[in-house]
């Protein structure tokens, strides 16, 4: 057989010999029948350009971020892409290369990484940050890892706040099975934050490690200090979790609020939202905990002719060289997506993400505002609790009934707040970002107005 | 290569030193030149219970991690504390003050003393 060209009759004839199968579908006999489609129904064969030109009239039928006012959020976020970031991307050194395994020869990809490394501690106010994860869930998990190895595994809970994200925490349920870890999951308060009592009194002398999310997944600003105080008045390592990144444009990071990590999502960092993504997970740490960190760090040095030059540091912890013993399985990076969030920073500036921020942080209350004005079935549901760039608007109806509506409508304004569960109102996660117009915001608010 | 006739040896390379009802405990000099120049020293906390053989704690040197065990059943007594800034003691000094755990307790029955520990490592190094 060739080995990149699709077996013939004959070759299926010759495998199905060497088997002892008279026909396919005897090699497929343990499947039960009902689950087996007999032929699927597609129409004939129709040349290349034929089917093209049909998939692309299926593809317009869809509503996209982009063809009509968009306000979904829920952890996948719109911001202004300049093309610099895909041409600095597409270049085949960057594009092509996998994690460098002869590290000191990748001095281009060391060195992009050690800025990625740079900025993601400036915007954390942490000591070190490492080389980028998958995404942010995955963040969590190193980070509930994290907490257990600092404090010499002695503690096996981890308290979470019912406001990170949910799928975040469905993710974590699925690892910490394995640890031998318990998730404590505390529930959120009437004003859109974790309950503090509740969270005081869930960490006691066996939790390693208290998260919190901020902004929260209902789009409401945490007291982080607090939970910091409450994680290490027990001892306890306390964790902000950032799943829209540009926030940190206009809030402090948990390192200059009393956290010992800050981890998450920097999709909103040039990484375009996409269905199944990719994201970029980072995570930053004290240098106190920097042993423990996951993953590959990035250091800078001098070469042999003492030249500033770059290395991968720490890497005696990782599993090519620690086998089971490593600090995480989690070896090589997001290479590509540290790359993008690293050109798109430098492109956009310190200022610029600080006016950026500032810009969706303007348009989400002028957008509370409007709802406020417009009144009837329409409120905020957390209408005293600060916010950054996305609000929870309960309206007539479910979540989803209110979304359907409005894409009726000819908006795209939310993603529905009961989707994943959670112990909050049925309403609409509505984002809001430089990306979103002052007509944009017309449209939405006409189209709340017609619905009651 | 330096190999004390007063102390015992575990085969994985960590020297005790009986101190009255205390042993302390380091990594031999054959070990701290095996790993190189040590960078970070990971040491158990004082009032932890251990077991012979047990793991102590790491070794981080430029090129690898390595755990280094109890020769002795007992309790931590004390850590070396001057180890946290000046990790190379363990390689400029590693019976003296580059030691690593005091443990109170006696050791373990089964190491070696100077002249096995000598052979074993003759044999290793082949």
């Amino acid at each position: 057989m060739h080995p990149w060209i699709g077996a013939g009759d004959h070759d299926r004839r010759r495998i199905l010999d060497e088997l002892g199968l008279g026909t396919v579908d005897e090699l497929f006999a343990s499947v039960p029948a009902e689950v087996c489609v007999d032929r699927l129904p597609l129409p004939d064969a129709e040349d290349e350009a034929t089917v093209f030109r049909h998939m692309r009239s299926l593809a317009e039928s869809n509503v996209t971020m982009g063809s009509v006012p968009c306000f979904l959020g829920a952890g996948v976020y719109r911001h202004v892409q300049p093309a610099v970031v895909d041409a600095v991307l597409s270049r085949a050194e960057f594009f092509t290369s996998y994690t460098p395994y002869q590290p000191e020869i990748s001095q281009g990809t060391l060195q992009a990484v050690f800025e990625f490394q740079t900025l993601m501690c400036q915007l954390t106010g942490m000591d070190a940050a490492n080389a980028s994860l998958y995404d942010g869930a995955t963040a969590l998990v190193e980070a509930a890892h994290f907490c257990h190895r600092a404090l010499r595994g002695k503690r096996s809970r981890v308290v979470v706040a019912e406001t990170v994200h949910p799928l975040y925490r469905q993710v974590l349920a699925t690892y910490v099975v394995a640890e031998g870890l318990e998730v404590v999951t505390v529930p959120a308060g009437g004003d859109g934050r974790v309950d503090a009592d509740a969270l005081g009194k869930a960490v006691d002398g066996t939790v390693c490690g208290v998260v919190v999310q901020s902004p929260n997944f209902l789009g409401v600003v945490e007291d982080l200090p607090a939970a910091a105080a409450a994680a290490h008045g027990a001892g306890a390592l306390a964790v902000h979790l950032v799943a829209e990144a540009v926030s940190l444009g206009l809030l402090a990071g948990g390192g200059s609020l009393g956290c010992d990590v800050v981890c998450g999502e920097a999709q909103s960092f040039g990484v375009p939202p996409g269905f199944g993504g990719p994201h970029l997970g980072f995570f930053a740490c004290t240098e106190q905990h920097v042993r423990q960190m996951p993953g590959r760090l990035i250091g800078q040095t001098v070469d042999a002719d003492g030249k500033r030059a770059f290395c991968l540091t720490l890497s005696t912890r990782e599993q090519h060289i620690r086998r089971a013993k490593a600090t995480s399985n989690i070896c090589s990076n997001q290479g590509l997506m540290a790359l993008a969030a690293t050109v798109w920073l430098e492109s956009i500036g310190g200022s610029g993400l600080a006016a950026m921020a500032r810009s969706c942080l303007a348009r989400t209350e002028e957008l509370k505002r409007r709802i406020r004005a417009l009144g009837g079935p329409w409120r905020l549901a957390y209408p005293s609790s600060p916010t950054f760039n996305e609000v929870l608007v309960l309206g007539p109806g479910s979540g989803a009934e209110l979304a359907q509506r409005l894409a009726d409508e000819g908006v795209l304004a939310g993603v529905p707040s009961a989707r994943w569960g959670g112990s909050w109102p049925d309403g609409l996660l509505v984002a809001v970002t430089e990306c979103s117009s002052a007509s944009d915001l017309e449209v939405l608010v006409a189209a709340m107005g017609r619905i009651s | 290569m330096s190999i004390p006739e007063e102390l015992l040896y575990r085969r994985t390379h960590e020297w005790a030193r009986k101190d009255g009802d205390q042993v302390v405990v380091g990594i031999t000099h054959y070990a701290q030149e095996q790993l190189g120049e040590v960078v970070y020293v990971e040491l158990p906390e004082v009032g932890n219970s251990v077991d012979a053989g047990e793991e102590l704690g790491t070794l981080e040197s430029v090129k690898a991690v390595s755990e280094f065990n109890s020769p002795a059943a007992g309790e931590v007594v004390a850590v070396n504390e001057r180890l946290a800034d000046e990790p190379n003691l363990v390689n400029e000094d590693p019976y003296g003050d580059g030691w690593l755990v005091r443990i109170s307790g006696s050791p373990d029955d089964d190491l070696l003393d100077a002249e096995a520990y000598k052979k074993l490592v003759e044999e290793e190094k082949g």
